[in-house]
């Protein structure tokens, strides 16, 4: 395992190359081109981590605190105010000891998000990487709006191993919820992975339909752990915090997936959205493969986007 | 709407503006701070934020701001063109070969971005101009992409061209092509798998495509919703295989779209369309000039307008027109202006459309509501003989139970609906010159919204 973290960890810090080559460009010149900590100083900070797409309002929180920081350390040196920097960052995103509870337990998990973000493929993903940890897993295939959603969770179904309930096009997904609940525990299942439809987050109707999926499952499973993971695409903007914030007035969300992170983006909202509302990354996707789903490591994560030497 | 929250930012900052009436340097500054910060905020790119703010400053420290007459609107005035500037003023079409020659549009983008959707969306659209088109599955990596695009394909009533996914995408394009020469179509798209724009092999697939295939038109399919990065996306993509136009997905979100000014500034290259809804009609021309003035919180009048004359029926509106200087307006009229309406796309999606109502700024009108209410008064109206409708003085108590009972709503309602038809009856009689303003004004006063 750790020799494959290791493969992985290398290959999205040169994935990410790119852009965080102009990040770490941009750190490196600030750190070395000031001789002092001034508000030009922190107004470059600033620009680097807007750039990150980390948002105005949490960038603006993480140099107010970093200032504080400074001044009650009495920090003079620009460089040791980067580790600073580093290291608040990090102690922030740490995903914590219980947040991986429900692999062990008898449990539930739907999963959500926009139009594109890459549910289907993560919870096929999931499905892979749970089924190798000797769980059993059922898959309910809830999207039965998208054309042949149904058939590609099949072919993630088929090549992991497991079990999927699906539903006519155009079924009603609790309904699909509904059927796959009872196949779980007629399977005497471990695992229920629920992949449901893209919706954008201010549609109504679709989160109204969201709502009554999390009631059938609380009607008709109350004993499972429940787990609801938010997808969201690394590339998208400022609008994954609205995304998250959306999402969360519909379901208990217990954490993020976050995709595509083998791209140039850096995915930087996923701390404004821990700022706002405390909702931890628990995964990140980084290729189309089961291993590509990683669980979410604060410290690699930082330090990758820092580009600080693994 | 998509670009309301900017709208609203803009306009906070304009306000304060404007209550001053003449602006110092320092105005000037604070405002274009307010500007840069709402512009990063909408997920512009933070260089091109950048430019934008230097060039706005540069041009209005260099006119006459300070003395000018009305400070706060020549602010205004040149925020909006340099936004309109870096949108690009005008709008494009997919061009097409000539005559029935044939036209290869290839669509390509990161993956998730929408490119199958509306790769079937887009062939709608042609289809519709009697245009004959072939899809083309070159998806051969995601799981279920080709059944995707066939079952979008069949609902679009086009054909799609598939060979399974054992071929390589690039063997498909050609057969497909030569398919589509020999069955005199006018139209290819191929759908190609997304991938990402620093993934090498992945991109050289894009490239050997167009050299072993005569591509007119290279489509990038963009998420609107895409943040800092959207820059890097476009460029890569546009320097490894050369993009002609980009359509923009997901604007039906509450995103602000930044994304789009930043791809339009680091390319040059046109916003073709925009993806507004699941629906596979939902793909709309983009108007970039719009799209700014909308930006700036000026609403987007100038579509409103046009959807109107589009949708309105002329000589309807005629005979109600003069229904109504005759004082003759009858539940009928009622009934047709309130359908008209709902063709222009409903309650809420006019009230986007008016200026500095986006969503965020009427809470308190809650539109699904509205449309319910619209539906009701509808059922109500739907249950009246065409006489009651047409003379209204003829509802005594007991036809209006018998109304009531039909729409399956209470007396009380029919009572309201009636007073209120009254009421704007009475409206009409003592405001002829609402006529002459503008029939659609007067036409949208009386509605019960």
């Amino acid at each position: 395992m750790g020799e494959e973290k290791k493969g992985f960890w290398s290959r999205l810090v040169a994935g990410l190359g790119k852009t965080r080559d102009n990040i770490v460009s941009g750190i490196d010149s600030i750190f070395s081109g000031f001789s002092s900590i001034d508000e030009d100083f922190y107004e470059e900070i600033e620009e680097i981590l807007i750039m990150g797409d980390t948002g105005v309002n949490a960038t603006e929180a993480i140099i107010e605190n970093l200032k504080q920081k400074v001044r009650e350390q009495h920090i003079k040196d620009p460089a040791e105010c980067k580790e600073l920097l580093i290291h608040s960052i990090k102690e922030q995103m740490d995903v914590g000891e219980t947040a991986y509870r429900f692999e062990q337990e008898k449990s539930v998990v739907l999963v959500i998000g926009v139009n594109g973000v890459g549910k289907t493929t993560s919870v096929g993903k999931l499905a892979g990487k749970l089924k190798d940890q000797g769980r059993r897993v059922v898959l309910a295939a809830a999207d039965t709006f998208r054309a042949a959603a149904g058939s590609q969770l099949q072919e993630w179904a088929n090549r992991a191993g497991v079990d999927m309930i699906g539903g006519q096009d155009g079924a009603d997904p609790a309904a699909v919820v509904y059927d796959a609940v009872a196949a779980a525990k007629a399977r005497n299942a471990d695992v229920l992975l629920c992949d449901t439809a893209g919706r954008l987050h201010n549609k109504k109707n679709l989160m109204e339909e969201l709502k009554k999926i999390n009631r059938i499952l609380a009607k008709e499973y109350p004993d499972a752990y429940r787990e609801t993971l938010v997808v969201l695409d690394a590339t998208t903007g400022q609008n994954a915090l609205s995304q998250a914030r959306e999402f969360s007035e519909v379901a208990d969300i217990t954490g993020i997936i976050l995709t595509k992170m083998d791209g140039t983006a850096k995915g930087g909202i996923a701390v404004a959205i821990h700022s706002e509302l405390g909702i931890p990354v628990k995964y990140i996707g980084v290729g189309e493969h089961v291993e590509d789903l990683q669980k979410f490591d604060a410290n690699e994560f930082v330090d990758a986007l820092f580009n600080v030497k693994i | 709407m998509a670009f309301d929250s900017l709208s609203e930012k803009l306009q906070n900052v304009f306000k304060n503006l404007r209550s001053k009436g003449r602006l110092t340097e320092d105005d000037v500054k604070a405002a274009l701070r307010e500007v840069k910060l709402a512009l990063l905020e909408a997920d512009v790119n933070f260089k091109v934020v950048k430019q934008f703010v230097r060039d706005v400053q540069e041009r209005a420290v260099g006119q006459d701001v300070m003395n000018g007459l009305n400070p706060g609107q020549m602010v205004i005035k040149i925020v909006n063109e340099e936004m309109v500037r870096l949108m690009g003023e005008e709008t494009t079409e997919i061009s097409l070969q000539p005559g029935k020659a044939l036209t290869v549009i290839m669509m390509t983008g990161l993956q998730g971005a929408g490119k199958t959707t509306t790769t079937a969306k887009l062939a709608g659209k042609f289809k519709q101009k009697g245009k004959k088109v072939l899809l083309v599955a070159c998806d051969v990596y995601r799981p279920a992409a080709i059944e995707q695009l066939q079952i979008n394909g069949e609902k679009q009533g086009v054909e799609v061209f598939s060979i399974g996914d054992k071929n390589s995408p690039v063997n498909i394009a050609k057969a497909a092509v030569e398919h589509a020469l020999k069955n005199s179509f006018n139209i290819v798209i191929i759908d190609t798998a997304g991938r990402l724009h620093i993934d090498e092999e992945m991109m050289a697939e894009l490239v050997e495509i167009k050299s072993n295939v005569s591509v007119h038109q290279t489509i990038l399919v963009v998420d609107a919703m895409t943040g800092q990065d959207a820059v890097n996306v476009a460029q890569t993509f546009d320097e490894r295989i050369g993009i002609d136009g980009v359509i923009l997905t997901k604007l039906d979100g509450d995103t602000r779209g930044g994304a789009a000014l930043s791809i339009r500034a680091v390319t040059g290259k046109p916003i073709l369309y925009a993806g507004m809804g699941e629906k596979l009609s939902d793909l709309e021309q983009f108007y970039p000039d719009r799209m700014a003035s909308r930006i700036l919180g000026m609403g987007d009048v100038l579509t409103l307008i046009e959807k109107a004359q589009e949708e309105f029926d002329e000589e309807k509106a005629r005979k109600i027109e003069q229904k109504m200087r005759k004082n003759e307006f009858d539940f009928e009229m009622y009934l047709e202006s309130m359908s008209q309406m709902r063709k222009m796309g409903g309650i809420s999606s006019i009230l986007g459309m008016m200026p500095g109502m986006g969503g965020g700024k009427m809470p308190e009108i809650d539109e699904a509501a509205a449309e319910k209410n619209l539906a009701r008064t509808e059922a109500i109206i739907y249950s009246m003989t065409l006489k009651e409708r047409q003379n209204p003085s003829l509802l005594n108590p007991s036809r209006k139970r018998r109304i009531a009972q039909g729409a399956g709503v209470d007396i009380a309602e029919v009572n309201r609906l009636v007073k209120q038809f009254e009421q704007m009856k009475k409206m009409m009689k003592q405001m002829p010159g609402m006529m002459k303003r503008g029939r659609r004004g007067g036409m949208f006063k009386g509605l019960p919204f």
